[in-house]
């Protein structure tokens, strides 16, 4: 059946550079100095971005306006990763390809130092005005505390989804703090400024009880949304997982069903759908996260590569085969030689055993070594009889086995079966 | 274990009675149908449950010799049958025996059921001859292993770098071992006596060992196993 591959949201993800979709605005997670504005303004509108941060300056400096305009945008423009690779890339061919020398990093300190100039004239051109001073410094205070904390908030939202290690914790937790000190210091500086200092206990014990009586308030109820938040957002997590179990087993199985009822005639070809879909229907279920569940692609371990043999062969045989598998280990050539022969070992047991029941592949690594057995209850046959032309038994398993330094035994019995068994030793370096 | 020994050999001489705890009917008037000619089988099915509550109710009434349990069952599983029948397992005379019956595939749900107590396990593709024998091999006190139970073991106590806490439950013998790769090979009991040339009584108690070490050694090596397969 063909699986449907888990999708995840990538609404988020940056679209590439080369792909004419529509840009949507984001404000940039990468390469930003503040809340990543001007790159994500940069971005959209193809412009490079120093440009847009001169613009932003320019206005800044007109008293202020650039300020309110770029706090506006942080506000409400979401995080993005999209609209950054543009303008970098035109930097990226003028240099030889260092990415650490790569010309926005230059950009940026021109532009720190720029806004460093802008800021500085900007202060001194407000303190002339004499009692507007008094609240500047306090202004400031709190638009940096802002700042800080709007950047922590983008910093946890970022780590989200880029799994930004855990060491660098601390160094969030410190700058949020930071920032709320910040805030609070220039609310008190405002008060202070505002009234006497004499007033300041009164008001700071006003304003502590207001806060207590909120939370007491506001407390349980906000604890319980929170609550409820999470609990809502593991409902939907499951109902989508839900959805998509059923989504993949419902297509598979109705199809199967189909099939089976169509073929009701033709019981080996009915056995052999509901083999499949049961085979399938297992590995979807039982497997466990994480391990992908895409048939596609090669195998790279020893497990895989007998249960995918193992189900080609039931598959095209229409005869059951139970696999049991100890331990597993990587690929390597003589273990591939070991796997072939162990597949025709099985192609075998499905066609000359098969009547007698399921045929069991068993696979075990202990060590250094990898042990297969294939073991029919077929009529069995007496290897020695078998005319010399025939060449499946001689040459497709003993003589590989023994190519590739391995041994293969094969033990057969009228009425008894018959069971081959592949010894290989892995290489050295695995 | 493709031979049915035990019961159709010694034709109706022995009786064992049977409780089928399964929540699908369907497969509960198809084991009923395979096994429950008494006649032939000796085989007696004397209740059937749904869930646990029922099963434990069924269960205390009856007082079958041996319960045939599936896994998943709505209430807890089969685990929470177990749990809350372990006063009546015991060693005793009229002790009620577990025998695990499912489609599941996945370890913890097949490790699990065996620590709760369980005689063995076998896979639901089991054909009713070999049902039935290990019906009577559960009732006997041995233990039942399906070449994927026999596997799950092999893993779980294959190669472990750490020291075992207790030497004696958290290692396999070397003739263990054997046994035991062998029920993974597919072979039937009978057939391991001949080939490691030791008795069919002697295969019985070593596979018995394993159950019991498996049942009682502890966690620590489960565990670890389990983990490493992400199934905790």
């Amino acid at each position: 059946m063909p699986v449907a591959t888990p999708r995840r949201a990538t609404s988020s993800r940056a679209p590439e550079p080369e792909e004419p979709q529509p840009r949507k605005l984001y404000r940039s997670a990468e390469g930003r100095m503040l809340g990543g504005v001007a790159r994500g303004l940069a971005g959209h509108l193809g412009l490079p971005v120093v440009w847009v941060r001169i613009v932003f300056l320019a206005l800044f400096l007109a008293d202020g306006m650039g300020a309110l305009l770029y706090a506006v945008f942080w506000f409400v423009v979401p995080l993005g990763v999209g609209g950054v690779d543009a303008p970098r890339s035109v930097f990226e061919t003028t240099l030889d390809g260092r990415r650490r020398l790569r010309k926005p990093d230059k950009g940026q300190v021109f532009a720190l130092f720029a806004l460093l100039v802008g800021a500085v004239t900007f202060v001194s051109n407000v303190q002339v005005g004499g009692n507007a001073g008094r609240y500047i410094w306090p202004t400031l205070l709190i638009g940096l505390g802002v700042v800080l904390v709007w950047r922590q908030a983008d910093n946890a939202r970022r780590a989200h989804w880029m799994e930004i290690g855990r060491r660098r914790r601390m160094l969030q937790i410190a700058r949020g703090m930071a920032g709320v000190a910040l805030v609070g210091m220039g609310l008190t500086a405002f008060l202070v400024v505002r009234g006497s200092a004499a007033q300041l206990g009164n008001v700071l014990t006003a304003a502590l009880a207001v806060l207590v009586g909120i939370a007491l308030l506001a407390g349980p109820w906000l604890v319980r949304m929170t609550q409820d938040l999470s609990e809502e957002r593991l409902m939907r997590i499951r109902a989508q997982e839900r959805a998509e179990v059923a989504a993949h087993v419902h297509d598979s199985v109705l199809h199967t069903l189909t099939l089976i009822q169509r073929n009701a005639e033709d019981a080996g070809e009915v056995r052999r759908l509901a083999r499949a879909q049961e085979r399938e229907l297992r590995n979807w279920l039982y497997k466990p996260e994480g391990t992908g569940k895409e048939e596609s692609e090669e195998p790279a371990t020893l497990a895989e590569a007998v249960k995918r043999s193992a189900a080609e062969v039931e598959d095209k045989h229409g005869v059951p085969l139970e696999v049991v598998v100890v331990g597993d280990c990587p690929l390597d050539d003589k273990l591939a030689a070991q796997m072939q022969a162990a597949r025709e070992a099985m192609v075998n047991a499905a066609k000359y055993g098969g009547e007698g029941g399921a045929v069991q592949v068993y696979a075990e690594v202990e060590g250094r070594t990898v042990f297969v057995s294939v073991r029919d209850r077929g009529p069995g046959f007496d290897l020695d009889s078998v005319p010399g032309d025939r060449m499946g038994v001689r040459e497709s398993i003993i003589g590989r086995m023994q190519r590739n330094g391995g041994t293969a035994r094969l033990r057969s019995a009228p009425d008894g079966g018959t069971e081959v068994e592949l010894e290989m030793e892995r290489a050295a370096d695995a | 274990m493709t031979e049915a020994s035990g019961a159709s050999g010694d034709g109706v001489e022995r009786r064992v009675r049977v409780v089928l705890v399964d929540d699908h009917r369907m497969f509960r008037t198809g084991v009923q149908a395979e096994i429950g000619q008494t006649e032939t089988t000796g085989v007696e099915v004397v209740g059937e449950a749904a869930d646990v509550d029922q099963a434990v109710t069924v269960i205390t009434a009856t007082r079958p010799e041996v319960v045939l349990l599936d896994v998943h069952l709505p209430g807890g599983g089969g685990v929470e049958v177990l749990r809350r029948c372990a006063p009546m397992m015991g060693a005793a005379e009229n002790a009620v025996r577990f025998l695990a019956l499912s489609v599941s595939d996945a370890a913890e749900d097949v490790i699990g059921v065996i620590r709760g107590g369980a005689r063995g396990y076998v896979t639901k593709t089991i054909t009713g001859a070999d049902l039935v024998d290990s019906i009577f091999r559960v009732q006997d006190g041995d233990a039942v292993f399906s070449p994927r139970l026999a596997g799950f073991v092999l893993d779980a106590f294959a190669s472990t770098d750490a020291p075992p806490v207790d030497e004696d439950l958290d290692r396999l013998t070397q003739r263990e071992r054997e046994v035991l790769r062998l029920i993974a090979r597919g072979y039937a009991y009978k057939e391991i006596a001949k080939q490691l040339f030791i008795s069919v009584k002697t295969v019985e108690s070593h596979v018995s060992a394993v159950l019991r070490k498996l049942q009682l050694s502890n966690r620590h090596e489960l565990t670890r196993w389990a983990t490493a397969r992400r199934l905790v």
